[in-house]
């Protein structure tokens, strides 16, 4: 099996499972109980956040554990609108958001908000004069995402720091959850509030999450109640998962440079190969996520594609995974400029630091097979 | 570590080894997110709906009507916050002894501007029927009162209260809390006309990070966190597959054991309290034996401070609880004494809540008597 679909989730690491065996066996006690199984808990997700932290380069305290990716994008935006109503009720965004995202801000719109969407060019950036422009006086949050989940295209995160500079009420959300460990994100310098980041997208158990809320910025709590995480995502903790979570993480990090390396050779090298094939169109721009590639054959589904290459032993997907279930249009390729067509077309392989060259190699020798069935069709 | 006397399952449970094992497999083989149309992703799927089936027959529910959320805290606000929000009307009914995950988002609630009613409870803990009856209004939306309680495990007439409600009002939307409840009680979502009720796997010696709330069909609820398609678009986010296979597993072992778990914890409880009598602890029961939750016992320990207590039982080895875990960090008197005994009431600072579950033993249970016993006398009389 060749798994080329690590922007919908990824393997946990085998390692990273160990870890969230181990401290389910041995510490399984409530991080609020007050005896020393909770203390043992409450010392141990303490070292979680405290590792993450340094990992990311930030203070622990500005670490919240959520459960994943979509409830840290649903609390950046509602929790903002929440602690902000006073001061406006306007919101910017791109048009090629996650859902996770848009449905959070299309919720705002029914209850009075105004949102801006921003366009985006043939590379998937949105404008920083559109940007500007969209700025007004009761405008409380910018959300943008780091590395876009179907395309890999990138926000220009830093010249849109730089605009909200003059800006400094307003907050600046990133959906990072497919940017982690593979671009650079300078939560310390950049003037990004809060940045959303999911485990499983990096070898960590699904339903764990973490998000960075600089210090002083003021959000609601999505979930309330027994007052963990500060008050702001309450819940009895996911010691297991969280501790796991810290783990990939470091795991990511750790060699950093020569997985993005590997990553954009083997990228590289199946870029040469479509672009010897005269019905195949690359979305991904040039300068995209070392992981990431979107492709299609002229003329044909990219749910046949899909299947066909699933037949092989080969996974990759159509669209993110999210919206992968119904008909729709893979939104964020049209927003680029492509056709229905083209966008309908549009399949998508996303890597990680478990792919291989070998695996890239038996890809295109299977792809010639299956390409060969499928450019014929008109 | 190994030698922790663990008495305090309501607060959370450890793991079964059996669900551990599931999960471990599961992550292992079933990687494939659920909302991926190749054949990993199909297995995934099938996974959660086999799972979704289990969790619908343990409460009587149809599939359709469950809803796979991180937890208790989320069902719940799930429930409160977005089960109102298009209806006409602004009363709602609770109990003053829910649990936060309930009370938090109606505090917000009542800030914009609903009328909340929080029912004071008698002295064995719990709501009458009588008191919905003589709360209910023409404006009432919700009424949410808990299954079982957290802290003195009294059990509320939910039956009585849902068939009443459906009786009176259909259109009233009725939420149980049933977080400690489940897998100890036979919970009939349709017999006791439940509308919404939350639960939470780790609880029942399942996974942290994982629960459900079960949605009647015949209501309407708003989704809490939006997104992607999952859930039938009521819950948001990639599944969490292993969490969600390791809750089945939790669910289908309880089920053949519930029975004699409960059976073993009443023994327990009834063999704590007639030592703890022998040894001349003087005590008296928060709550009542009767009509409560068979895994939970909320002691007052007569001038004895449950703090210092509570370090000598931890220094023994010995895990029991002052009152719930959900406080973290702010250790302020529990709101389900106060309400029991009123402000100010010594039971407030005098209480110590034991909860069993699996691997209790007998043992345990004189050990911890042996236990209580001496931090009652060494504290007693350095009082004096």
């Amino acid at each position: 099996m060749i798994y080329f679909d690590n922007s919908a989730t990824t393997r946990t690491e085998a390692s990273v499972l160990d870890t969230y065996r181990a401290v389910n066996e041995q510490y399984f006690g409530n991080p609020s109980s007050l005896h020393q199984l909770g203390e043992r808990s409450r010392q141990l997700l303490d070292q979680s956040r405290k590792q993450i932290a340094e990992l990311m380069g930030v203070n622990k305290e500005e670490i919240v554990f959520t459960s994943g990716g979509t409830e840290g994008d649903n609390f950046a935006i509602k929790g903002t609108a929440m602690a902000k109503k006073g001061y406006g009720r306007h919101m910017i965004t791109s048009i090629t958001e996650h859902p996770a995202v848009l449905k959070s801000m299309e919720q705002l719109e029914s209850i009075g908000w105004d949102v801006t969407y921003l366009s985006v060019d043939k590379k998937g950036k949105i404008n920083l004069n559109e940007l500007k422009t969209a700025i007004r006086k009761d405008t409380v949050l910018v959300s943008l995402m780091a590395v876009n989940n179907e395309t890999g295209s990138l926000q220009p995160l830093k010249e849109v720091s730089e605009v909200l500079e003059d800006h400094p009420s307003i907050h600046f959300h990133v959906d990072a959850v497919q940017a982690l460990g593979k671009v650079d994100l300078d939560l310390n310098e950049s003037r990004i509030d809060m940045a959303v980041f999911s485990g499983h997208k990096f070898h960590a158990p699904k339903g764990t999450g973490f998000m960075y809320v600089r210090k002083g910025r003021k959000l609601s709590p999505l979930l309330s109640g027994g007052g963990q995480e500060s008050g702001l995502r309450n819940g009895t903790e996911n010691v297991p998962g969280n501790v796991a979570l810290a783990k990939a993480l470091r795991l990511l990090l750790k060699n950093k440079k020569a997985t993005n390396d590997r990553l954009s050779s083997m990228k590289q090298s199946l870029l040469n190969y479509f672009s010897e094939l005269e019905k195949v169109t690359v979305f991904s721009p040039e300068e995209s996520a070392p992981h990431i590639i979107s492709f299609g054959i002229k003329n044909s589904r990219g749910e046949v594609l899909v299947h066909a290459l699933e037949k092989e032993g080969i996974y990759i997907s159509t669209t993110s995974a999210c919206s992968s279930r119904k008909n729709k249009s893979v939104h964020s390729i049209k927003e680029m400029g492509h056709s229905k067509e083209q966008a309908a077309s549009a399949v998508r392989i996303s890597l990680s630091n478990m792919n291989t060259k070998d695996e890239v190699e038996i890809f295109k020798k299977t792809f010639n097979k299956v390409y060969e069935r499928l450019k014929a069709i008109e | 570590m190994s030698e922790t006397i663990y008495l305090d399952h309501a607060a959370t449970t450890p793991m079964h080894p059996e669900v551990i094992e599931v999960m471990y497999e599961t992550m292992k083989k079933h990687f494939g997110n659920a909302s991926s149309i190749h054949q990993l992703g199909r297995e995934s799927r099938g996974i959660i709906e086999e799972a979704r089936r289990t969790f619908a027959e343990s409460i009587h529910a149809r599939s359709q009507e469950i809803i796979i959320t991180s937890g208790g805290t989320e069902s719940d606000n799930i429930a409160i916050l977005k089960s109102v929000e298009k209806l006409k009307g602004n009363h709602i009914i609770t109990t003053a002894i829910e649990h936060p995950a309930v009370l938090e988002p109606l505090k917000y609630l009542s800030e914009q501007g609903y009328d909340i009613t929080y029912l004071p409870v008698n002295e064995k803990g719990q709501v009458t029927l009588e008191q919905i009856k003589n709360a209910v209004r023409q404006e009432t939306v919700l009424v949410s009162i808990m299954y079982g309680n957290n802290e003195i495990g009294s059990l509320m007439p939910i039956q009585e209260i849902g068939q009443y409600l459906k009786e009176v009002d259909p259109k009233i939307i009725f939420h149980t809390d049933a977080v400690q409840a489940y897998g100890t009680e036979d919970i009939d979502v349709k017999a006791s006309e439940i509308d919404l009720l939350s639960v939470s796997a780790h609880k029942i010696n399942g996974p942290k990070g994982i629960g459900f709330l079960y949605k009647s069909d015949n209501i309407t609820l708003n989704p809490l966190i939006r997104g992607g398609e999952q859930e039938k678009n009521m819950r948001a986010g990639t599944e969490n597959l292993p969490a969600i296979a390791g809750f089945k597993k939790a669910v289908e072992l309880r089920k053949d054991n519930k029975e004699e778990l409960k059976a073993t914890n009443l023994y327990f409880k009834k063999l704590l309290l007639s030592k703890l009598k022998e040894n001349h602890v003087d005590f008296s029961i928060n709550g009542s034996i009767e009509g409560s939750l068979a895994h939970i016992i909320s002691l007052h320990l007569t001038g004895v401070p449950s703090s210092k207590l509570l370090i000598h039982l931890d220094l023994a080895n010995i895990a029991v609880s002052t009152g719930s875990a959900c406080s973290a960090g702010t250790v302020g008197p529990s709101h389900v004494l106060t309400a029991l005994h009123g402000e100010d009431d010594p039971a407030i600072g005098e209480t110590l809540r034991i909860s069993f579950g699996i691997g209790v033993k007998e043992e345990d249970i004189m050990k911890t008597v042996d236990k209580i016993k001496q931090a009652v006398v060494f504290l007693k009389n350095k009082k004096v």
